[in-house]
């Protein structure tokens, strides 16, 4: 259980990070809170030349607020998540969601951006920024980019960053006070990754649903928008049987593969509850 | 394959330790290694055990999961730096004495680590919260009643 045997550089600066991983092309890795990639090296699964180590880039920490964006910045921690102050519905999923990722000791190493560009597609951020199509900014020898979600989770462990580039930071929506936002997950122990999970977020104006985002984890190698509950939302009153129908048309929709977790069949039927009690239920 | 050795600090339970270490190695080994401060144990090595858990500038962190070149210039502290000598134990190890909350051991440092992180904290934690915070180390003895009566009275005796 120990990692194969690495060089290691600290960057002081994103620039600095961005010429380290152009020099020694892609046996280099970026090293964030580690509490993903020290495991998977552990495991001899990862076995990196060269680590390149952003920990120490202060500018890489912290969240702020415009107008109708909430850009996190890629090492801000989970436990920073679970203790900010994001305002409105944002806010309430971004904290509950932080609560809920692996245990205390893991939250306080691991960091946003680094669970991001790990690419777990059970991951609540990367449920969370397919849910709300977040806008991943990404620094390389080039100058930056920006990488819609839709693009960016490219299969299971794959972001589609180069392996010369950096996760700087994350622009969210704020959503506003008219959203209902949720997340329900069904897990075997506290603190493991969900077998499976629904995160949701609609948006109801004179009890009519104007806008319906659904994001399952744990039915594909990326975390999915199940668009035809969505649009079976849009239009409708928020009932118990517009949100049992949706819950239908979702299980419908994916198509998981059994492992020893749980089969085809049970991973569908949890999309089905989970989608139900998202919708029925809001962390506002 | 080796890498060049580099030559760091750590800083551990107010003491400096000059090292020299391969970057792969963990803060953990490094501890029981290089330190020589072997309270701290080590059991699954990829972050799901808690026993190796250490405070890093009073939070606690798995000590498997940091690499001991990012220790550096951390205050690092370990079971070792809870009571020293001849003082007596520390509250969270006395309460963890008088509840029985250990029996083979092997996860008591870690756990007495996670304990202190959560004694020293403004918060006092519900009943829940106790036991989600607990949840995050592993022990097949007990059965955790006995930690959290010990993490219970622990924090009562130190807000007197």
């Amino acid at each position: 259980m120990k990692p194969q045997a690495f060089a290691y550089e600290r960057a002081e600066s994103v620039d600095q990070a961005v010429a380290a991983l152009v020099e020694h092309g892609d046996e280099a890795k970026v090293l964030a809170g580690g509490q993903s990639l020290l495991p998977m090296m552990n495991f001899r699964l990862a076995r990196p030349e060269v680590l390149i180590d952003i920990g120490g880039i202060s500018d890489l920490r912290g969240w702020s607020l415009s107008q109708d964006t909430v850009t996190i910045r890629s090492l801000t921690r989970h436990c920073d998540i679970q203790n900010s102050d994001v305002p409105g519905p944002l806010g309430a999923l971004l904290r509950y969601a932080a609560g809920l990722v692996g245990h205390l000791p893991i939250r306080i190493r691991g960091t946003f951006g680094g669970s991001l560009a790990h690419s777990d597609p059970s991951s609540e951020w990367c449920m969370m920024a397919t849910l709300l199509d977040a806008r991943m900014h990404v620094m390389g020898p080039s100058g930056a980019r920006v990488i819609d979600a839709r693009d960016f989770f490219l299969t299971v462990f794959t972001p589609a960053i180069e392996f010369d580039e950096v996760l700087t930071h994350i622009e969210l929506p704020a959503l506003g006070s008219n959203y209902r936002v949720n997340l329900k997950e069904f897990a075997r122990r506290a603190g493991d990754f969900a077998i499976v999970a629904v995160m949701s977020a609609i948006e109801v104006r004179d009890n009519v649903i104007t806008d319906a985002r659904l994001c399952a984890g744990g039915v594909s190698d990326r975390a999915l928008r199940l668009v035809q509950a969505e649009a079976a939302l849009i239009g409708q009153a928020p009932t118990p049987e517009t949100f049992a129908q949706a819950a239908s048309l979702a299980s419908q929709e994916v198509d998981p593969n059994g492992d020893l977790h749980g089969s085809k069949e049970f991973r569908q039927d949890l999309v089905k509850a989970l989608t139900k009690r998202s919708l029925a239920g809001s962390l506002t | 394959m080796s890498s060049p050795r580099e030559s760091i600090t750590l800083n551990v339970n107010g003491s400096n330790y000059d090292i020299d270490v391969e970057p792969r190695r963990s803060l953990a080994d490094a501890l029981r290694e290089d330190c020589h401060l072997t309270g701290t144990r080590l059991g699954c090595e990829h972050g799901v055990c808690g026993a190796c858990t250490v405070l890093m500038n009073d939070e606690p962190v798995r000590a498997c999961l940091v690499l001991a070149v990012q220790a550096q210039g951390q205050a690092v502290r370990t079971v070792e730096g809870l009571s020293v000598g001849s003082e007596p134990l520390h509250p969270v190890q006395q309460a963890f004495w008088e509840h029985h909350a250990l029996q083979c051991g092997f996860c008591t440092a870690g756990f007495l680590m996670l304990a202190t992180s959560i004694v020293e904290s403004d918060n006092v934690p519900t009943d829940q919260e106790l036991t989600d915070v607990l949840a995050s180390n592993l022990c097949r003895c007990t059965g955790y009643q006995n930690i959290k009566k010990a993490v219970c009275s622990a924090i009562e005796a130190t807000r007197k």
